[in-house]
């Protein structure tokens, strides 16, 4: 017999997370399918609603103002203004003190490890004290090891982006590291678990030999930004310390893959999964679906479990499988394709029409994904819908290019809350 | 991208087709560029790596000793260096504690552990010293299998002996073996020493009937009701009371059971780069269960690791006839009996004395995808509590946490599970790995179980229930 649940949500990222909350909110048993890890380890942390518009105006003070007037078949067009707003409210109730930004509707300014600064919406609590709206002069440590942070040059580029503080970057070696190839979850560990290291003083924790390092650095500046590597399931114990040992505010730098931001979040979704009683079922792929008779509903699902094959039947299905790097959308030489339901993915016909010469430039494949009515269930070529019980939501939809506009994280979440919810009435009935 | 590269599409179904027959428009030819493999070909898994380092960030051993290089170079990076003669297979390989998190970490497709397992083989076969401490002990701990029945037949004397501290000082001093930990204790009667006892097959079958007609439905009517047990080496040597339990709850369901012959699954043996006892091993298996599968079983394993192993590791390593067909007919107890049984419907209504257990998910179930299962069943038991630790790892990896040199990298990865089962409110241990046991255990001090036990108490009572029930029936 199939495992059965009301709602069956496919895809572990955050518009996968964000649908199964929303969907348990209804009083519907909910279960999350999830293959392999997630892209939210390649991110950055920040939600982003929208920085800049499609046609790469901003960046935008209000994303809100913005949104009415995107193109037909952007995600946000599709589940209106509102929903937007509602979902990211329903975000700040789950991550709680762990995000800041929600005082405003306004986008807030945060530098990033190449000394750009970004446009988003909410923030990990870690990065608050860093905003770049903030005039406090700043001093930025980066660790000899850690080169993906390039501490002078990141302050120099904020300068030179006219931030309104003087900004100054210092490279120092980390104590109790030893390689140079140390993952970033060695660094957070070693503070977590304040472990003991050895330093010219003798041997101290991990937290007190750090800032007794960065100490001699500081000068008039009252806050002093690290990597993101401050500690991992304690790291807003590790900021305290720092900030007390050194007199200063504390706060972290957004890196690139793989971030312990990008990793908070997952393990903050997931916690809330478990307290809403979501059932997760991890490492394991759906491989095929059945329909019922008349063709026009999914009946079950069937994940392969290292050769074993296990049928999963729900009354609504929500794919938030996620787009050309989370594998949700996949190409072949000849095709774009959507590799579960073989959902219709519009695209052109030659495939030296899926992309123009200027990397930077509007690129086709960066839109690649499932067109969806209102409702965001897929639709076929003659816009008929898929399945009259499936729904998508995520990176999986077409219609805006997230890196260009920075709305990633706000489309997942919006997408995610209204496939949820819509699954989760429509399950529970 | 120009036509004459290889994509670096990764085998999704329908992939980059090879023959011409569809791009002949383009005027595409592909050419053998390689050398027909002579070996097994990793290249395709290398080139998936577009090096996110996704890995890297679930491996537990990296998070606490920088000098292990993590899975990225262990797996796709090391494959590459050694593809020039002056490059040999580095020794951190042999700090990997094979978990094999960084496969189901792997968004890309890349098969990791089957990297690493080849590496770690040829690094044992070609560059570790056959008389040196190490090989010997590593040897000793991979075919723990074959001392077992040493020790079996004198347990008492074993436990002794083996529980002396001298033993442990002799241990660390001549093998490298920690004398922090506490041998196991063996059992005084072995599950297959009971089995035999019990009337073996021919009683299962009675006893499956009996509950077939007890259960009346028509479903369970079926003559077919076959299983064929993997019990692996700790349920037999060590904890019988498991394998007893699984046994139960199999014929509670009318299973016929089977215990087929059968050596140790190979885990230990991989993770020490012991590939040819491994596939000595492996053989045995495939053998005496393609044999079962051919008798009408499916293949029931109660231990994480011999699953995992029997399931992704013998296709990926080896090509014995049956492989891929007892593979795909294995499963884990308690998931088969979720898919072919209404599990949860059954245990509904049943209920234990208040208990809560602090439940820790094995490395090798969550590669499973089984990580859940065993709250969510457990749940529908009255006054049973089970919490989740969380996803850290145990840190003892089989018989990883049992070298000297690994104890200290062992108890500190498994100090987050530690936190959390202190945290949780429950005093007794709950997993499905019998190592993963032995690290809560040497933790916490808490007593462990494992679920089959649990669900054996919900269904068919203790076995002293079970006894005096059949004692009566045949009065």
């Amino acid at each position: 017999m199939a495992i059965e649940d009301d709602v069956l949500v496919l895809g572990g990222g955050l518009a996968g997370t964000t649908a199964a909350l929303a969907a348990a909110d209804q009083d519907v048993q909910v279960r999350l399918v999830t293959h392999k890890q997630s892209t939210l380890r390649h991110a950055s942390g920040l939600i982003d609603v929208l920085g800049y518009t499609p046609a790469g105006d901003g960046p935008l003070v209000d994303p809100f103002d913005a949104l009415s007037d995107l193109p037909d078949g952007h995600p946000y067009e599709r589940v209106g203004v509102e929903a937007v707003r509602e979902a990211l409210s329903f975000f700040d109730d789950v991550a709680g003190e762990a995000y800041a930004g929600a005082h405003t509707g306004a986008n807030a300014l945060v530098p990033t490890h190449g000394g750009t600064v970004k446009p988003t919406a909410r923030y990990p609590a870690s990065t608050a004290a860093g905003l770049a709206s903030d005039d406090r002069d700043t001093l930025l440590v980066g660790f000899e090891t850690l080169p993906d942070f390039e501490a002078p040059l990141a302050a120099a580029h904020l300068e030179a982006a006219g931030v309104p503080f003087t900004a100054r970057g210092v490279t120092l070696s980390f104590p109790g590291i030893v390689r140079d190839d140390a993952k970033v979850t060695r660094y957070a560990h070693l503070l977590d678990q304040n472990e003991s290291v050895s330093t010219g003083a003798g041997e101290t924790g991990a937290r007190e030999a750090l800032a007794a390092a960065v100490e001699a650095h500081v000068e008039d500046e009252s806050r002093v930004g690290f990597p993101a590597i401050l500690g991992d399931e304690h790291a807003a114990e590790v900021r305290a310390d720092l900030a007390d040992a050194l007199g200063v505010d504390v706060f972290e730098v957004p890196m690139g893959p793989p971030s312990l931001p990008g990793l908070r979040l997952e393990d903050l979704l997931y916690d809330a999964l478990e307290d809403a009683g979501v059932r997760v079922t991890s490492g394991v792929p759906v491989v095929e679906y059945e329909t019922g008779t008349d063709g026009d509903r999914i009946d079950h699902v069937v994940v392969d479990r290292t050769g074993s094959k296990l049928p999963h039947r729900a009354d609504q299905y929500v794919l938030a499988t996620g787009g050309l790097v989370g594998k949700g959308v996949r190409s072949e030489r000849e095709r774009v394709y959507e590799p579960l339901f073989d959902c219709h993915v519009p695209h052109a016909a030659d495939r030296y029409d899926w992309f123009v010469d200027d990397v930077f430039g509007d690129q086709p494949y960066a839109r690649f994904g499932l067109r969806v009515d209102r409702e965001l269930r897929p639709l076929t070529a003659d816009d008929e819908p898929e399945f009259s019980n499936l729904r998508a939501a995520g990176a999986v939809l077409s219609g805006y290019d997230f890196a260009a506009e920075k709305s990633g994280g706000g489309v997942s979440l919006a997408t995610g809350y209204v496939a949820g919810t819509r699954a989760g009435e429509e399950g529970g009935e | 991208m120009s036509d004459a590269e290889h994509p670096t599409d990764d085998g999704a179904p329908g992939d980059y087709p090879i023959d011409d027959s569809v791009s002949s428009d383009d005027e595409f030819e592909p050419i053998q560029v390689f050398p027909e493999a002579e070996e097994m070909d990793l290249r395709p898994g290398a080139d998936n790596c577009y090096k996110c380092s996704t890995c890297d960030t679930n491996c537990p051993v990296a998070e606490v000793d920088d000098e292990f290089p993590g899975p990225k170079f262990q797996g796709p990076e090391q494959w590459r260096l050694k593809r020039q003669e002056d490059h040999d297979i580095d020794d951190s390989v042999m700090k990997c504690s094979n978990c094999m998190r960084c496969d189901s970490a792997c968004p890309s497709e890349v098969p990791l552990s089957q990297m690493h397992n080849t590496a770690r083989g040829e690094y044992v076969d070609e560059h570790m010293n056959k008389l040196s401490r190490e090989y010997i002990r590593n040897r000793i701990l991979a075919n723990y299998r074959r001392l077992a029945p040493l020790a079996a037949a004198f347990p008492r004397t074993a436990n002794f002996v083996m529980g002396l501290s001298v033993t442990q000082w002799i241990g660390e001093k001549t093998l490298g073996i920690t004398s922090e930990r506490e041998f196991p204790e063996f059992a005084t009667e072995t599950f297959r020493e009971w089995w035999t006892k019990r009337g073996g097959n021919a009683t299962s079958k009675q006893r499956a009937q009996d509950a077939r007609a007890q259960r009346g439905d028509a479903k369970s009517q079926s003559e077919d009701k076959r299983i064929a047990y993997f019990h692996g080496c700790y349920s037999n040597y060590n904890t019988p009371e498991v394998a007893k339990a699984l046994v139960r709850v199999y014929e509670h369901f009318g299973y016929e059971v089977m215990v087929p012959e059968q050596s140790c699954s190979g885990t230990p043996m991989f993770a020490n780069g012991m590939l040819e006892d491994a596939r000595r091993a492996a053989e045995t298996n495939v053998r005496e269960l393609a044999a079962a599968i051919e008798d009408g079983a499916d293949i029931i394993a109660s231990c994480s690791s011999c699953s995992m192993s029997i399931r992704q590791e013998y296709p990926e390593l080896f090509d014995f006839e049956g492989t891929d067909d007892v593979a795909a007919n294995t499963w884990d107890a308690v998931e088969y009996l979720r898919v072919h049984e209404d599990l949860e419907g059954e245990l509904e209504g049943t209920s234990l004395e208040d208990e809560s257990f602090a439940y820790h998910a094995p490395c090798h179930s969550r590669n499973q995808g089984l990580d859940g299962q065993t709250i969510e069943v457990l749940g529908a038991i009255d006054g049973i509590d089970a919490h989740d630790v969380g996803d850290s790892c145990s840190g003892i990896s089989g018989t990883y946490g049992w070298k000297e040199e690994n104890y200290e990298t062992s108890m500190k990865i498994g100090e987050e599970m530690f936190e959390h089962m202190d945290d949780a409110p429950a005093e007794t241990g709950l997993t499905e790995c019998p190592t993963c046991s032995m690290q809560m255990e040497h933790g916490t001090g808490y007593e462990i179980k494992h679920t089959l036990e649990i669900l054996a108490a919900a269904l068919v009572g203790t076995d002293h229930d079970v006894d005096q029930r059949r004692g009566q029936e045949t009065r």
